[in-house]
């Protein structure tokens, strides 16, 4: 009998410590499962920041370093920089990345730091419990946009892959979302693809994972899924944003001209 | 060569490939020199973006286990403290420089020394410690600078150079060493990839449970009470027998040294105490000398800093007097000689 499906041996046999339904759990697997397949667990190093997901470090099964509140992907320059045959990935949320690590990401972007960011866009900070994070749309509520995120109160929330992927250093920008079984397997194969455009030397990947928080959001995870396609997709359109062709691959195969 | 150079070459030859910066009047010479250098060599330079992202780089390097540095000047250093308490609780070897400048805010570019409590005294949250050395000239800057990495491995610890603008300036000959001593011990520590041969290694300064954490920051302070054992640094000159003893570190201890010889055809006998390491700082060498007739007196290029940890020392058994300058002022050998004048013949001074 063949095993069809089983635990990656990158992620570690214990139980995650989000809340019920949460989506962050998926989004380790598929990084766990991405790294088993292309056999890199023992070259990795991964970067854990500032969020729900602070102790990745327990679940990830390569080596992991915490990063302080935004500043992973200045750490997995660092790293990067020191171990030029390690693959190096950064695992942030939209408050780290996209408010007070904004300088950190734009510029190891800017770079091209030949790392991959994993992005975790759940349009609010979970871990502080449920403040506006940059992402927050427009009319949500949140506890310091107890009436609804107004843009002449509050501006309004950012796209970071339109906004990567005018950098030079970003050579693949893609978002998705795990929001229902055909959504997940595209998000493995974007982060598949980010670390092999990693791997290949081409530069600065990221993929931006659209996400729930039922806690803060205070919906069920039914409803969150169904909150996320209604609103988070039309404002953070799914796709590829910046694509390059892989080591043997033809420019127009992989739509790099996109 | 020039101060800024000298620490660049120093930290060259102590084996770092490793540097990260961003420009920073009056130490911006050390990044100029890494540049050319390390391209050259085929080493890490990496101008960041931020003095934030810079000591990230560095504590991202040292994680990965590798030799790294960076350095600046107080506004930048003080974007850099979150960075150094984040290192010191992860137990990372980093290197810090700060070439000390006139503050507060944006103060000015001229040499100071009132980084001390930013340094000295943590400057980043939490219980922790740096080491910090401080030369008086740019061949001792070379020594230090050597020995910051191999404190730094030894003890998994930042440790920080603070000279002033003087020091980063200031052209002196340097003799260096055909051969450093190294110490560089094994990091079987350090995330830089497991090879799937032993369980996987995390760097992490969070520790969720009062206890876990209480027991982490007890074992680092057992390391400190070893630094405090094994590390300090002191220069004494003069001491037995003097009247007054005077506390100085960097150019402000230079200054001292003619004013030993300008009191002694006074007929007054100056001694003078040099911390090296300002932490640890020298207790020892004050408590044994915490009798000296007249007292002590502290002088500094600040409004009195380093006076604290001098009466600490001293712990009231004598009067510790002060003599600052700041705003990039330099205290005058005849100014401080007036002062010890006054103290010798008890007229007084600035009792604090
Ligand atoms: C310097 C600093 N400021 C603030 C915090 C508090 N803090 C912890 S997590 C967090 C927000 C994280 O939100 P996000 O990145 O969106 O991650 P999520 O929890 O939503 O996955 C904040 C503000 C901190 N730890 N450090
Ligand atoms: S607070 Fe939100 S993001 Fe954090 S674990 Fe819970 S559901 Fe997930
Ligand atoms: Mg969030």
């Amino acid at each position: 009998m063949s095993i069809v499906f089983q635990r990656p041996h990158a992620l570690i046999d214990k139980p995650l410590h989000y809340c019920p339904g949460c989506t962050h759990g998926i989004i380790h697997r598929l990084v766990a499962e991405v790294l088993d397949e292309l056999g890199i667990e023992g070259t990795t190093v991964g970067v854990a920041s500032v969020g729900c997901t602070y102790n990745s470090y327990e679940y990830f099964n390569c080596d992991m370093v915490q990063a302080a509140h935004g500043r992973a992907p200045a750490v997995a320059t660092g790293i990067r920089r020191s171990l030029p045959d390690r693959t190096v990935f950064t695992y942030q949320g939209d408050g780290d990345l996209a408010a007070i690590g904004t300088a950190e990401i734009v510029h190891a972007a800017t770079r091209g730091e030949k790392i991959t960011t994993i992005f975790v866009n759940n349009a609010i900070y979970g871990m502080t419990s449920g403040q506006m994070a940059p992402t927050t749309l427009v009319g949500q509520v949140t506890t310091t946009t107890p009436f609804g995120r107004k843009p002449e109160l509050h501006g309004y929330p950012v796209r970071v892959c339109e906004l990567l992927s005018t950098l030079e250093g970003a050579v693949y920008v893609e978002r998705v979302a795990v929001n229902n079984v055909q959504n997940i397997r595209k998000a493995k194969a974007a982060i598949k693809r980010a670390f092999q455009v990693q791997a290949a030397g081409l530069g600065f990947s990221i993929v931006e994972v659209l996400s729930i928080c039922p806690t803060n959001w205070g919906m069920s995870p039914d409803k969150s899924l169904e909150w996320l396609r209604d609103n988070m997709i039309p404002h953070y359109p799914l796709g590829n944003f910046k694509n390059v062709a892989l080591p043997g691959e033809t420019p127009a195969a992989d739509g790099s001209d996109k | 060569m020039k101060g800024n150079e000298v620490i660049a070459e120093a930290a060259l030859r102590a084996g770092c490939r490793h540097y990260f910066g961003y420009p920073i009047t009056p130490q911006t010479e050390v990044a100029h020199y890494m540049a050319r250098k390390m391209e050259e060599i085929g080493g890490t330079f990496v101008q960041a973006e931020s003095e934030v992202a810079a000591i990230n780089m560095v504590y991202g390097a040292a994680s990965a286990g590798v030799r790294a540095m960076t350095s600046s000047s107080s506004p930048g250093i003080s974007l850099k403290q979150e960075g150094i308490s984040y290192a010191a609780g992860a137990e990372l070897p980093i290197v810090v420089i700060d070439i000390v400048r006139c503050g507060p805010g944006l103060g000015g570019i001229l040499p100071a020394q009132c980084d001390y409590y930013q340094m000295v005294k943590g400057g980043g949250h939490g219980d922790y410690h740096n080491i910090v050395l401080a030369p008086q000239g740019v061949q001792e800057m070379y020594e230090l600078v050597v020995d910051a990495f191999n404190l730094a491995d030894k003890y998994r610890n930042p440790v920080v150079v603070m000279g002033d603008g003087y020091m980063g300036q200031m052209m002196e000959a340097v003799e260096f060493r055909d051969q450093e001593k190294i110490e560089r011990p094994e990091k079987p520590w350090a995330a830089c990839g497991s090879e799937m041969k032993r369980p996987h290694n995390t760097i992490t300064s969070i520790y969720i449970e009062a206890d876990v954490l209480e027991a982490h920051v007890r074992h680092m302070y057992e390391k400190y009470k070893a630094i405090e054992e094994n590390e300090v640094r002191v220069d004494v000159q003069n001491c037995e027998g003097a009247d007054v003893i005077i506390a100085a570190y960097g150019t402000c201890a230079r200054v001292t040294k003619n004013v030993i010889k300008d009191a002694a055809k006074l007929g007054i006998k100056v001694g003078l105490i040099r911390p090296i390491t300002l932490w640890p700082f020298p207790k020892k060498a004050f408590e044994q000398y915490a009798k000296v007739p007249k007292g002590f007196l502290t002088v500094e290029m600040s409004m009195g800093q380093m006076i604290d940890d001098v009466k600490l020392a001293v712990n009231g058994q004598n009067n510790v007097y002060f003599y600052g300058r700041t705003g990039g002022n330099v205290p005058g050998q005849k100014d401080i000689l007036a002062e010890v004048v006054k103290i010798a013949r008890g007229e007084g001074g600035d009792l604090r």
